[in-house]
């Protein structure tokens, strides 16, 4: 930790003594020891409980993890591959103004990208217009020309969208990232809130937290209401989760949201299609499936169309799939949207769709494939975070003040021989919320993950997956890489 | 229900079986060396490691600490204890979805107690603690099942699975245990002997219950009726195999298929064992109609696969949807 004003550390009381406190927006602390008016009943528990209290909740909040098995796989380490999914004891609290303000700007964002998508998967206006670079589309390695002409159910591509979202210093939410192919994280947003409420019950109820509890059934409603036109049952559609297996990191979510669905958990050697329509194999024989909620990846879906190893997907699915007889959703090819470097034209996208500015900002982002933007960033490597446009889950990255001189030369070497794959950042002082940490609170990085739902209409359920960089200094949020998550509360107007 | 979900539930049960079996026999074994001559003991381990289908390289294993520890802890003998519970666990993530989260977290329980002992000698002075947990974490998950899921089309899976496994694993149990008898004696046994029965008893949970109806006497031939027959208690061989006909035929009529080789298997198996007397099983030999009975088991298996699990798909579409 670098020095602190002396002065700061002495107005912090324990168990704050160490609480970090810089040009980072806090999201709990006005002034040093002075907390924001929605965190002081929080701040006055937090004085009050003795450690012991908290410590003892710590650990059967874990131990419950443990026992429900929500857990999730680190790829690439042999031993002890199933983990507890990292959780902090102290919510994160957010004001329903600030709320109202980002359901507005995801539902105005999710709006705008499915349009866009429907529209360069048919006649391609926005880009006739010159909004957006043609090339930038078909060079991107999610753009699935097979989707062409297809048409989608109320052409809705995205059902599922979870955006990454993050506190500038100045208070002001931006997106940092869409997520439109399988969004994961769900399903911990669910469990956290569940450890939570019984940790703090009465601190629960004084606050009166917006419930999120409906996400499965309003999931269930937005797979419902994207039953093919021509489905024989179009009223009781009969809908499945498609998982890779047991063996991918985010099964325990698939189960669990599986059966708070009431629907069937599925995996491709489950399903079969025959004469362009998909049918799940049961004890009782064939059954016909109408939706498929797909936590498979595009390249794995159909060996016949995509990826020829795939052993996960269902030979024919895509055929079915154009024949309008079953609906996947996401719809294939929705990756085009979130690539790295569409994401700076996402703004212009929204104005040129809805005719209206963007709710939320964008983070200023440099587009390697130009000149001028990729000699500055070159020239800036060590104060900038580079990242490969492709990828999620914290891979692939640059984080330039964290570096040493052969990563930057590395990436250097990279972008050179590839510029369009790979865009640049500021690099953000995420903002900080207090976490519980070894018996004392001290300040930890944080982002939040909302859900959007898209069907009849678009939902979100009041707050999201906060992530939490657990490693002290850490502005990395992904479980992958080291990070938690902790519950958010969102507070009734 | 998918084929594939009905499969695991169903292999889980005879996993979890099996583990609670193996757990016991143990337990048993260890219990009755303390009271026993070397000798004896060694008689009984090799009859023991038979009625698990321990290949005999082990049998010629005398420590007795290294067959304690292969029993129970090691991944390579598909019997083990931790290679059962693991298996089951396995089995039931694939489906964790169709069973209740108690039943999740409670199997869960058990799987991390397994995992989380390890064999060191302060293990072994302790053991019968972890193999009662073990038998106690099995029952624990069948309570909570049958309190927890619904008694639909997959808890049947979950009773087939586990009462065929059992049907298999006394039948071996018992056919072992007098395999080495020309004639079982019909009269009450004494000294080192009595230990030995009612050790099979025990290894069945049945010695309480064999007391009940026929006293404390205990008797071979008495014994074998007791296993075989007895229509109520629920580790005898009759009774499991009512279990496996009953759970059949449900499933038959809520899939709309019927099992027709299972449960005609089943069917006669409990007709024999309800109309025949033990003399005359005795005239053929307990061992060789056991094993009969245990071959019966493995077609049904088989037939079960292949009507339920893995069908060929040509023949359910020439069937329509």
């Amino acid at each position: 930790m670098t020095a602190m004003p002396s002065s700061a550390e002495a107005s912090f009381p324990p168990p704050f003594t160490h609480y970090q406190y810089d040009e980072a927006y806090d999201e709990m602390f006005e002034r040093p020891g002075v907390p924001r008016a929605h965190y002081r009943t929080l701040f006055r528990t937090l004085l009050e409980l003795p450690a012991e209290d908290l410590r003892n909740s710590k650990q059967a909040a874990d131990l419950s993890f443990l026992h429900q098995g929500i857990t999730f796989t680190v790829y690439g380490n042999k031993e002890g591959t199933e983990r507890i999914f990292p959780n902090d004891l102290l919510p994160r609290i957010i004001p329903y103004s600030e709320w109202a303000t980002i359901e507005r700007g995801l539902t105005q964002r999710i709006t705008a990208l499915n349009l866009f998508l429907n529209d360069i998967y048919h006649e391609g206006r926005i880009l006739s217009d010159g909004v957006v670079p043609r090339e930038l589309v078909y060079s991107c390695k999610h753009f699935r020309r097979e989707m062409r002409g297809l048409i989608v159910p109320r052409g809705i591509y995205v059902s599922v969208c979870g955006t990454d979202l993050v506190r500038l210093p100045d208070g002001q939410f931006a997106v940092l990232e869409d997520n439109l192919r399988v969004p994961s994280g769900v399903s911990y947003m669910l469990a956290n809130r569940k450890v939570l409420k019984r940790v703090f019950p009465s601190l629960f109820r004084d606050y009166g937290v917006c419930p999120i509890d409906h996400y499965a059934q309003a999931l269930l409603a937005t797979l419902r209401s994207q039953a093919p036109v021509n489905c024989p049952h179009r009223g009781e559609p009969s809908i499945v989760l498609l998982t890779p297996g047991v063996s991918n990191s985010a099964y325990f979510e698939h189960t669990f949201l599986a059966q708070q669905m009431g629907v069937d958990l599925v995996e491709g050697r489950d399903l079969l299609v025959h004469d362009n329509v998909a049918y799940m194999r049961t004890t009782a024989g064939l059954r016909r499936v109408d939706v498929i909620y797909r936590r498979v990846d595009d390249d794995f879906l159909d060996p016949l169309c995509f990826r020829t190893d795939s052993v996960l997907g269902v030979p024919g699915l895509f055929n079915a799939y154009r024949a309008g007889n079953v609906t996947l959703a996401n719809a294939i090819g929705t990756g085009v949207a979130d690539d790295k470097a569409m994401y700076a034209y996402v703004p212009a996208i929204i104005r040129y769709y809805l005719d209206q500015d963007a709710v939320l900002p964008n983070i200023e982002t440099f587009l390697l494939s130009e000149t001028s933007q990729r000699n500055h960033v070159l020239d800036h490597l060590g104060d900038l975070v580079v990242k490969a446009v492709g990828e999620s889950g914290g891979y692939g990255m640059l984080i330039g003040p964290h570096s040493t001189v052969e990563q930057r030369e590395e990436f250097r070497r990279r972008i050179l021989s590839d510029p369009r794959n790979y865009i640049a950042q500021p690099t953000l002082a995420l903002s900080r919320a207090p976490c519980f940490i070894e018996g004392a609170v001290e300040a930890r990085h944080v982002d939040l993950r909302p859900y959007i739902l898209s069907g009849e209409s678009v939902t979100l359920v009041p707050g999201g997956l906060t992530r939490v960089a657990l490693r002290r200094g850490s502005l990395v949020v992904n479980s992958s890489q080291g990070g938690g998550s902790k519950d958010t509360w969102v507070l009734r107007e | 229900m998918l084929s594939r979900v009905a499969d695991s539930l169903y292999w889980l049960s005879r996993y979890l079986e099996r583990a609670e079996h193996t757990a016991r026999l143990i337990d048993v074994d260890v219990q009755l060396r303390l009271d026993q001559s070397p000798d004896a003991a060694t008689a009984r381990r090799e009859r023991l490691l038979a009625s698990l289908q321990i290949p005999s390289a082990l049998a010629g294993v005398v420590d007795a600490r290294t067959i304690l520890r292969t029993l129970t802890f090691d991944r390579e003998t598909p019997s083990s204890i931790v290679s059962c519970v693991a298996s089951g666990r396995e089995n039931l993530l694939q489906v964790r979805e169709q069973a209740s989260s108690e039943m999740w977290e409670q199997f869960n329980r058990l799987y991390l107690q397994v995992i989380g002992s390890n064999s060191d000698d302060s293990w072994i002075l302790q053991s019968n603690t972890f193999f009662r947990a073990v038998q106690e974490g099995s029952f624990l998950f069948q309570g909570v099942t049958d309190a927890t899921m619904s008694h639909g089309e997959g808890w049947h899976y979950l009773q087939l699975g586990r009462f065929l496994e059992r049907t298999e694993l006394v039948a071996l149990l018992v056919g072992t245990h007098f395999s080495g008898l020309q004639q079982p004696s019909d009269q009450p046994v004494e000294g080192a002997d009595y230990l030995e029965w009612v050790g099979l008893l025990k290894c069945c949970s049945a010695f309480e219950a064999y007391c009940k109806v026929y006293s404390a006497e205990i008797r071979p031939v008495r014994i074998a009726e007791f296993l075989l027959f007895n229509p109520e208690f629920p580790h005898s061989i009759s009774f499991s195999v009512g279990k496996v006909h009953g759970a059949l035929h449900v499933i038959g009529e809520l899939t709309g298929r019927k099992a027709d080789l299972p449960l005609r298997i089943a069917g006669r198996l409990q007709a024999t064992l309800r109309f025949t007397q033990i003399e005359e099983i005795l005239a053929e030999g307990v061992r060789p109609y056991l094993d009969g009975l245990r071959r019966q088991c493995a077609q049904a298996h088989s037939a079960i696969q292949q009507i339920y699990f893995d069908y060929p798909v040509e023949t359910a579409m020439a069937a329509g949807d």
